[in-house]
């Protein structure tokens, strides 16, 4: 069932793990997972909760180092240390609700670790011209429309903050963006934007991981899912090769749903 | 404001010399508290850094600069043990700074007995190296035939400074968002450890400034001065806006803070009122701020859905 054919959207691996696996303690968190993240393709994994899909990031970010198999960047093997190391890869996450800090304005929080400096030694300084205008282009340019980027953050709805974090890893040069559960925390139409701005990455070029617990966000945008369950995988298909139902019952455990519907059926008289 | 005295130059330049001390160090903690962390050991490190350059200059006769070099030395190896074990172990900074206060007391009063014999370190001024140290510590400015205490240039000028650092480059990002969510800060690159490490030493840099002014301003320190100071510059930089919380303040905010806890220190006394009534006011002064300062928070993280 492992329909690991490959050729969808068919750009270039960028980011391929083997085999790999990380134990907290005597507790196996992710065990066995292989698969390729493409250019310009969306790579959905898919997992109830606790089914290793945050383990798997932090791997894939550079919180954790995986305990077995091998991450390879463009074919070369890859160990991170931390964040930065995998972001100066070009391997950028955002994460669900701390992708933002949200008493600092926008354009504080879009170069947030990357500011952009003028003048020498003492006297180098936050240009902060130019952080507020390739701001304001750099959202505009990903259709983004903020009143002011002056205003705080957190005065943003959940799905432009989520917008805003993509349009800064796109604009950092990311090859591979991380999003964890972008749509989880958001309504239909905020959840539908947010996708959207997913899709545009993808167009860019960018390999998009994009981890959910939501099939019917996942289908309509990702290229290749992979799912997950208590850490191991179920299996990773190439879009023809499921449907959104197929990948509703994996996700859910398939037995496990079908007991569950059985249970909540109406006794028929 | 009724007294005419009180707006004079001359009252001018009475109240606003208790502020420059305590705006030097609200100015540190205020920086320290936008970096998401408390430090209590402050005010009793300004004791500690005034007593080393006592003793080392007068018990153990050294140049007067020379001891002022150890007591930062001292300061900064403070500050760091600080930053070191918050962002080693994660406790709260508050714990954390609780214990090196009290140990500070604790050897400030015992080192002290064991150099002197008493509780006061005197006679820095027959140090050599005292006349230089004087004059950039403790000298007078006559400023349209008032004179006005250095100390207030040099709050002004570290205000200015610390102002600067806080808007206008990358450090001063790193602060603020530290302070607002160390995880976020950190995913995104920034160094969180270093710059936490840093405002702590900073603190204890400003602790060691202060300090080395009032020994060289008395010429003579007592083994307890400084205690119960940290909590007044707390309340200077709340009182300028300064969230606890993290995340938010400003510099400024917390120079008028010190300002107005200088007014009011000396104020009450002019106006012929019980000096009894001034904490009365410290403490609702207190109050207002932080009710004022949790409706900018809740206007900042309001989420239009």
């Amino acid at each position: 069932m492992t329909g690991a054919s490959s050729g969808v959207g068919g750009g270039s691996a960028l980011l391929e793990l083997r085999d790999v696996g990380k134990d907290y303690g005597t507790v196996v968190a992710l065990d066995g997972i292989t698969t390729t993240v493409r250019a310009g393709e969306v790579t959905c994994v898919l997992g109830d909760n606790g089914a290793g899909k945050s383990t798997l990031i932090k791997i894939l970010g550079g919180v954790h180092r995986p305990d077995r198999g091998e991450v390879l960047l463009d074919g070369e093997p890859a160990s991170f240390g931390a964040p930065r190391e995998a972001l100066d890869a070009g391997i950028a996450t955002v994460y669900q609700d701390l992708a933002m800090i949200p008493l600092m304005a926008i354009w504080r929080n879009f170069f947030l670790g990357a500011e952009p400096t003028r003048g020498w030694g003492p006297f180098r300084r936050f240009d902060a011209g130019r952080a507020r205008k390739v701001t304001r282009g750099a959202l505009a340019e990903m259709g983004i429309d903020i009143r002011d980027p002056d205003q705080p953050v957190g005065t943003l709805s959940g799905g432009e903050r989520q917008s805003v974090a993509i349009a800064r890893a796109v604009h950092f040069g990311a090859r591979v963006l991380i999003l964890d559960e972008p749509t989880s925390a958001l309504g239909v139409k905020q959840a539908g934007v947010v996708l959207r701005y997913v899709a545009q990455a993808r167009d860019r070029g960018v390999g998009v991981v994009l981890i959910t617990h939501n099939p019917h966000h996942a289908y309509p945008v990702g290229d290749r899912f992979l799912v997950l369950n208590r850490g191991r995988s179920l299996g990773s298909f190439a879009k023809a090769d499921v449907s959104r139902d197929e990948l509703t019952r994996l996700m859910a455990g398939g037995a496990e749903l079908d007991q569950l519907t059985h249970e909540l059926e109406r006794p028929t008289s | 404001m009724q007294s005419p005295v009180f707006r004079s130059a001359r009252g001018v330049a009475n109240w606003m010399d208790p502020a420059s001390t305590l705006g030097i160090m609200a100015v540190a903690v205020a920086l320290l508290m936008i970096g998401g962390h408390f430090d209590l050991s402050a005010g009793v490190l300004t004791g500690t850094t005034a007593l080393t350059v006592g003793i080392v200059a007068v018990e153990f006769r050294q140049n007067l600069w020379i001891a002022i070099g150890v007591a930062l030395v001292v300061a900064l190896a403070v500050g760091f043990f600080n930053g070191w074990l918050v962002t080693r172990t994660g406790l709260p900074s508050f714990i954390i700074t609780l214990g090196t206060f009290l140990m500070l007391q604790g050897l400030n009063v015992g080192l002290t007995k064991l150099f002197t014999d008493t509780v006061t370190v005197g006679g820095i001024d027959d140090v050599p190296g005292y006349a230089a140290a004087e004059w950039i510590f403790a000298s007078r400015l006559n400023i349209a035939g008032t004179e006005f205490r250095v100390a207030i240039v040099w709050w002004l000028l570290f205000t200015a400074l610390a102002t600067w650092v806080l808007l206008r480059t990358r450090f001063g990002n790193w602060v603020f968002a530290t302070g607002g969510d160390e995880v976020a800060a950190r995913n995104v690159g920034v160094p969180a450890r270093r710059t936490t490490i840093t405002l702590f030493m900073t603190t204890a840099a400003a602790a060691w400034f202060v300090g080395t002014t009032l020994a060289v301003r008395l010429t003579s320190v007592q083994a307890n001065s400084g205690i119960g100071q940290e909590l007044i510059y707390i309340v200077a930089a709340v009182i300028g806006g300064c969230l606890l919380t993290g995340g938010f303040g400003s510099a400024i905010g917390a120079s008028l803070g010190a300002l107005i806890f200088g007014m009011t220190q000396l104020g009450i006394p002019y106006l012929h009122w019980d000096a009894d009534w001034f904490y009365f006011f410290l403490g609702a002064m207190l109050l207002l701020a932080v009710l004022a300062n949790r409706l900018v928070r809740r206007y900042a993280q309001a989420a239009r859905r």
